[in-house]
């Protein structure tokens, strides 16, 4: 009973006691606040790498490719059929990407992915990331008059800017396109021509000729290129606002330039009409993929069997029903399939390393925090020490009264207990508290230092994620009680030793 | 002292007097058989008590007088078992205590014995009513405390009430006068009911007329409760109050 009463009475009166433990409650703040948000960034992204590239890859090592998908999904089927959600092919090939830009031409290197529009979405979130509503509903490789979204339907905060630019992009923006580059053709070429009108005259027949093979010409007011769908930071970057600028829009046109399966393989190139943007916010996707209809791929890749019209595919994308593991099936696929020939791997193989990456910063991150408060630990220990040396007499008093050292250990081990107790819960509200409001939080850091914390134009979220995980929450406060209570063992232990003579006699 | 703790101590008596502890007699309640005690400062062995024999009798008030360290507090200390002799036997009862285990000598400190000091030593954090039941608070732990407090802090009040305390029983320590805390001490090493009570220059800090009145309450306590009384002082004017009086020369009891 006296042990409480002092213990409270000790925490009442040493205010200096829960100076000490304040760098504990920091140490516990700072690391449920890291955690949470280095949590949510490993939850975005791996929701973001498996969306993208769904569950179970099957690859081909060779560029030339499988020759029959139809074949190999069967196959596939066969293994793990129970288990699988969805398939689709895929070829995939290095490609360059160019376009134009006011009077410039603009590069890029990119992956160029064949996809079937059709099951497409179905082994992926390749839909969900469309920024039309109806190519997130059934995609489509055909150009929309207009619609496409000005919000970014993924952003949740209603103060992401609006993207002025996508409100006229579709047919509308491409007529409007066409009807400028004509005119300007014209306007060109009526300036030249313009000094020798009658040299031209003669020749009017072939010119007539010539008018009706521009009949059956590609009309751009009217017509399309294949459809191509461009991850949306290749014609576009962020300003520090935040705004996203578009240097092409889905309506114009584009150039892709790949290689042939032929030996050796040549390149050849053809035009495309962008008709959507792929934003799945993992910059590295949004700034390499292109897609476009596989079939077209194929055929200007010469992969087509000109006897049986099958075309040949790079990969398969394999989307398994919920609760499935991976790595289970990709084990029994590399099993039936020779590991020579085909490549199987799941989303995390595929991007193991990013992910062991952040969790390696993740770890050392802790660690350090964890020292922090372990450093708390000796200042604990310091002030506790003083403390017992304090309270000298009043041990040997206690002792007097027939306490046994036990009985005035437990006084000062339930001290540092409760002190500890004290500084880790305060440290976890805070904690908590600091991560519920760390976007108002980071904007009104920003707003005082005049810098943004958070830059959007560096992530592609528009707010921190953060996810708190009760385990992680628990395992940190029960450490830093666990060093509150290392702490005060040592000034609780020479407590207990001290003569009860010496103490009373100590003034 | 309550009847039925008389009777008790009376059995044990005779179970004692029927063992054969015959070297011990009858009334005698607190024997000390050349007892010997010194301090090493450094390579020096300082001897302060070199061989005290004397006998404290159930309820009787004993003085014990001596200067300025020639070690009363050393010979109290041992008595009330909170140091061990370096040679020598402490009896009480009849039986052995010097040598007792820890826990046994936390609880005779706890039950049997009430101590009184010249530096009141109560405990700041705790008011005047959370002092005296200090002591019970050891005894007991949280829930069997809780439950007996009623009783506990009826009889705390009844005892600083004797001691003319009633009504200070809020106030911390640091707001008492010397006289009201050394009161309070009194109170706190009476709630135990103990058989034996040291007191070591209980008048030390204290004005003559408040020492007067300290002494007057061991007195009344000592005739009421037949409480017995080992007092260590360097005043003869206040060991005059006692039955009787020894002195402590170099280490030694003179009658
Ligand atoms: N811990 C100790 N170390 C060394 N000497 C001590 C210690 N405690 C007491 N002494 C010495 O023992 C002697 C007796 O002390 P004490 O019993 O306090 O005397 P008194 O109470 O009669 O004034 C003194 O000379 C004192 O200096
Ligand atoms: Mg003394």
């Amino acid at each position: 009973m006296y042990k409480l009463l002092l213990c409270w009475r000790y925490l009442r009166t040493r205010y200096i006691a829960l100076a000490s433990i304040i760098s504990v409650t920091l140490g516990v703040a700072t690391m449920i606040v890291v955690n949470s948000v280095m949590q949510g960034f490993t939850g975005e992204m791996q929701n973001r790498i498996r969306g993208a590239i769904s569950d179970v890859i099957f690859e081909a090592r060779s560029l030339g490719g499988m020759p029959d998908y139809e074949m190999h999904a069967d196959h596939i089927r066969k293994i793990a059929g129970d288990r699988i959600e969805a398939l689709s092919p895929m070829v995939v090939v290095p490609a360059m990407l160019n376009f134009r830009y006011g009077n410039n031409w603009i590069t890029r290197q990119v992956d160029l992915v064949g996809i079937d529009e059709q099951s497409q979405s179905n082994v992926s979130d390749f839909g969900k990331y469309l920024q039309h509503p109806a190519n997130r509903q059934a995609m489509s490789f055909d150009l929309h008059e207009d619609g496409y979204d000005v919000r970014d339907h993924q952003s949740v905060a209603e103060e992401a800017p609006e993207r002025k630019q996508m409100a006229y992009a579709g047919w509308k923006h491409r007529r409007e396109a066409a009807r400028i580059r004509t005119f300007q053709r014209q306007y060109l070429r009526t300036e030249k021509k313009a000094p020798a009108p009658s040299a031209t005259s003669p020749s009017a027949d072939p010119f007539a000729g010539h008018s009706v093979v521009e009949e059956n010409r590609f009309d751009p007011a009217q017509q399309q290129h294949a459809g191509a769908v461009l991850g949306i930071a290749l014609t576009s970057y962020r300003t520090p606002e935040g705004e996203d600028r578009f240097q092409a829009v889905p309506g114009d046109d584009l150039k892709l330039t790949f290689p042939t399966v032929g030996q050796p393989p040549k390149a050849v190139s053809d035009s495309f009409t962008i008709v959507d943007f792929y934003e799945s916010k993992m910059s590295e996707y949004d700034s390499k993929f292109v897609f476009v209809p596989i079939r077209k791929l194929q055929e200007l890749r010469g992969m087509i069997d000109p006897t049986t019209g099958v075309g040949r595919i790079n990969a398969i994308q394999i989307r398994l029903k919920p609760g499935t593991d991976g790595e289970a099936v990709r084990d029994e696929l590399r099993k039936a399939f020779p590991p020579e020939l085909y490549c199987v791997s799941t989303w995390r193989d595929k991007q193991g390393a990013l992910l062991a990456a952040v969790d390696m910063e993740t770890r050392i991150l802790n660690i350090l925090l964890f020292l922090i408060i372990a450093v708390a630990g000796f200042g604990i220990l310091a002030i506790f020490y003083m403390i017992v040396v304090e309270k000298t007499r009043d041990i040997g008093i206690l002792k007097s009264l027939g306490a046994s050292s036990r009985g005035v250990m437990g006084i000062f081990l339930g001290y540092g207990l409760s002190l500890g107790m004290i500084g880790s819960g305060v440290g976890m509200v805070l904690g908590l508290l600091f991560v519920h409001y760390i976007n108002e939080i980071a904007d009104f850091i920003g707003w005082l230092t005049g810098q943004p914390v958070f830059d959007p134009s560096i992530y592609y979220f528009h707010e921190i994620p953060a996810v708190v995980l009760p385990w992680t929450v628990f395992w940190i406060v029960f450490g830093a009680l666990a060093i509150a209570v290392l702490a005060s063992i040592l000034p609780a232990r020479r407590a207990a030793r001290l003569h009860p003579v010496e103490a009373l006699r100590y003034e | 002292m309550s009847n039925a703790e008389m009777t008790m101590a009376k059995t044990r008596h005779d179970r004692f007097a029927a063992a054969g502890t015959e070297h011990v007699e009858h009334c005698d309640q607190l024997r000390t058989i050349d007892l010997h005690k010194s301090y090493r400062k450094g390579p020096v062995e300082v001897p302060v008590l070199r061989g005290v024999d004397m006998e404290v009798r159930q309820g009787e008030f004993l003085a014990i007088v001596g200067q300025s360290g020639c070690g009363k507090s050393t010979l109290l200390h041992l008595l009330g078992t909170l140091d061990a002799p370096d040679r020598g036997e402490i009896h009480y009862d009849g039986r052995r205590i010097d040598n007792l285990p820890a826990t046994e000598r936390d609880h005779l400190r706890n039950r049997r014995f009430g101590m009184i000091f010249q530096f009141y030593h109560l405990l700041p954090e705790l008011n005047t009513l959370e002092n005296v039941l200090a002591p019970l608070m050891i005894r007991h732990g949280t829930w069997s405390f809780l439950s007996r407090r009623r009783k506990y802090r009826s009889q705390a009040k009844e005892l600083l009430e004797m001691v003319g305390l009633g009504h200070r029983l809020k106030h911390r320590p640091r707001e008492l006068s010397g006289g009201e805390m050394q009161r309070a001490a009194i109170a706190r090493a009476l709630v135990v009911q103990p058989r034996l009570l040291l007191a070591d220059e209980p008048t030390g800090n204290l004005d003559q007329s408040t020492g007067v009145e300290i002494i007057r309450i061991l007195r009344a306590l000592n005739l009421q409760r037949n409480l017995t009384i080992v007092m260590v002082t360097h005043d003869r004017s206040i060991a005059d109050q006692a039955d009787r009086i020894v002195r402590l020369v170099e280490g030694r009891i003179e009658e």
